[in-house]
């Protein structure tokens, strides 16, 4: 019965934190003989933002599917406040959910779009309408509420399809890509605004993405994915400064990928020793992974040709060529202006570095 | 201007207006000609509106009942028909098109083959199968609609296919399902009032497509508008043309009707 579904009496009351955990727990997905997800464990705590990263095909969306009750799963267990829900349907998690194409119904306006949800709950006309406005008001959008879809742009879309995700005061909100058909600059803001609404409002949120930098930017912790499993989940900091695995290294942010020598804990590049992120390796030759900010341009080093320089706002990134014809990024602050063709010397900074044998 | 760049240019007004002239002069022509039969006084040459006002008479009632009967015969057919595409085709090709993808060529297949298939075949197969229904349902004329569910299949096929793939109804339904929404819900509230145009046309194509089927109802020997005027015809040309011209009127209203409704969904999308 869509009646006992928990709702808010209001938007303003669910501005206290009440979100709920979760947890999938060996979740397995197969598409034949596909393995979409791989015995994935992924514990939420209540009001945490937590994003899902990974290139296409990884699976993440398959796992925000698999919450939502979109996709079946063929194995373990998705809890909900400790709840399995793995046989729910859909229309009975309490989930609020927007995704990456514009899905609001053509035929209603963006009050009545906002409304729905309400409407599945069966709140009183009065209510549901003060409340849709309320929530079409927290987007910023309380003006645009007697329009149609096709009379928005493709921001304001996801705005009221947001609205319209939280007015019921789901128990998860979950985002599938939702920025993804926005341009670069409304993307921004809508990221921002979307994490602003969340820290208000409290609840827990899954957020797909394969933007790294939008993961980073928004997420209380992100969770990386490759293959149907998750090769490491931690904040952004963790994840950018102490990759767990070559690949996290390589996907989050930028990662130049050096030929080295590993022996005993050390990795030796082009005569600089540099501690090795995780252990259990054996000595031998490895590629290393250095971060462009890892990297310093000075007086005296490793030798080095300018290839290309790009202003990028509040920094520059170098690309240069090494002598055994390696090709490296660097990132330095804007008042060093190498031109190409300029011979240079590199210095690394020391930080310690992920390695994969070679 | 190169071969290349003419044909893809679009027709000047004038040549538009010959078009038009002539595709016209062509359906023109036989309907002035029905509509001016139908006020010719004998072959006299003169011109009365008695085969007119003479359908409204006490006579007309008695002498042209079967007539009357046929054409209620047809109605029943044409919303049975109708009855047939939305509670048949429509949920099925809602369903393929949310939950089994992959059969959509499949479907497509099947209601196309109809249209392959000239009506007499058609009939020479149905005719066994009719034994079995009227076993079932009896012999009531309604029962021919059971065929013609079958016959307007490519054509109501093709209007709701249409309208399926012109609006994102797995993201819809998805996200009406997220909102608490059961299936029933998602249909009514949702994918419907967005099929509308689709709907309208298939229901409107169907009911044209048995206002003027012959062959079928002939051969199985029901009654329908169609064969009534046949035999009306051996007796009283004028009235039989008077009727095939109200049932051309008809359905050419219900086609303005479809196109209207698409004009103004197309309006709305483009705004």
């Amino acid at each position: 019965m869509t009646s006992s579904i928990p709702i808010a009496t209001t938007i303003a009351s669910s501005l206290s934190a009440e979100g709920a955990t979760v947890e999938l727990i060996g979740v397995v997905k197969d598409y034949g003989s596909h393995r979409a997800l791989n015995a994935i464990d992924l514990k939420i705590q209540p009001g945490e933002f937590i994003a899902l990263l990974g290139p296409s095909g990884c699976g993440k969306t398959t796992a925000l599917r698999a919450l939502s009750g979109l996709e079946t799963v063929n194995g373990g267990r998705i809890l909900i406040d400790g709840v399995d829900v793995a046989a729910v349907p859909t229309n009975k998690r309490d989930i609020g959910m927007v995704f990456q194409s514009y899905s609001l119904f053509p035929h209603m306006t963006s009050l009545e779009n906002v409304e729905f949800g309400l409407r599945m709950r069966k709140v009183a006309a009065g209510e549901r309408r003060s409340r849709a406005l309320e929530a079409l008001e927290m987007v910023g959008l309380g003006a645009f509420a007697e329009r149609f879809a096709h009379q928005l742009s493709g921001g304001q879309q996801q705005r009221v399809a947001l609205a319209r995700a939280l007015v019921t005061r789901p128990r998860v909100l979950l985002l599938d890509e939702p920025l993804s058909a926005l341009d670069a600059k409304v993307r921004v803001s809508l990221r921002d605004e979307i994490r602003r609404i969340q820290t208000e409002l409290g609840i827990t949120t899954v957020f797909v993405t394969h933007d790294q930098e939008e993961a980073l930017a928004v997420a209380d912790r992100v969770a990386v994915m490759k293959d149907g499993i998750i090769e490491q989940i931690g904040t952004p900091e963790e994840l950018y400064t102490t990759p767990a695995t070559p690949f996290v290294a390589d996907f989050v942010g930028l990662s130049n990928r050096v030929s080295a020598q590993l022996s005993g804990g050390t990795v030796l590049v082009h005569g600089t020793k540099l501690d090795l992120l995780g252990d259990g390796q054996p000595d031998g030759p490895v590629t290393a992974y250095i971060r462009p900010e890892d990297i310093a341009i000075e007086g005296k080093g490793i030798p080095a040709t300018v290839v290309a320089s790009s202003f990028l706002g509040s920094l520059r990134r170098t690309q240069v060529v090494l002598d055994d014809g390696s090709l490296l990024s660097i990132q330095h602050d804007v008042d060093t202006r190498p031109q190409p063709g300029d011979a240079v010397f590199l210095r690394l900074k020391g930080s310690p570095v992920s390695a994969v044998p070679r | 201007m190169t071969a290349a760049q003419r044909i893809g240019t679009e027709p000047s007004k004038l040549t538009r207006g010959i078009i038009l002239g002539v595709v016209g002069i062509v359906f023109a022509i036989p309907i002035i000609a029905m509509v001016q039969f139908t006020f010719r006084d004998g072959l006299g040459g003169g011109l009365t509106l008695d085969h007119w006002t003479g359908l409204f008479s006490e006579e007309a009632a008695r002498t042209y009942r079967g007539l009357f009967q046929a054409i209620g015969n047809s109605a029943v057919l044409a919303i049975v028909t109708v009855g047939i595409v939305l509670v048949v085709l429509l949920p099925t090709m809602i369903l393929v098109h949310l939950q089994f993808p992959k059969l959509k060529r499949v479907l497509e297949f099947i209601c196309i083959i109809p249209i392959t298939v000239p009506a007499i075949v058609l009939v020479v197969g149905l005719a066994p199968v009719y034994s079995v229904v009227v076993k079932i349902f009896g012999s009531g004329a309604w029962t021919l609609a059971f065929a013609y569910g079958i016959t307007v299949l490519p054509y109501a096929y093709r209007a709701i296919q249409a309208n399926l793939d012109a609006i994102p109804v797995v993201t819809l339904s998805e996200a009406a399902r997220s909102l608490g929404a059961g299936w029933i819900t998602v249909l009514r509230t949702v994918l419907l009032p967005n099929l509308r145009r689709g709907v309208l046309a298939a229901s409107f194509i169907s009911v044209a497509v048995v206002l003027g089927e012959f062959t079928i109802a002939s051969l199985l020997n029901r009654v329908n508008l169609q064969t009534a005027l046949l035999q009306v015809s051996q007796s009283d040309p004028y009235v039989a043309v008077i009727f095939a011209f109200l049932a051309l009127v008809l359905v050419f209203v219900l086609l303005l009707i479809i196109g209207r409704v698409g004009s103004s969904g197309r309006n709305r999308n483009q705004s």
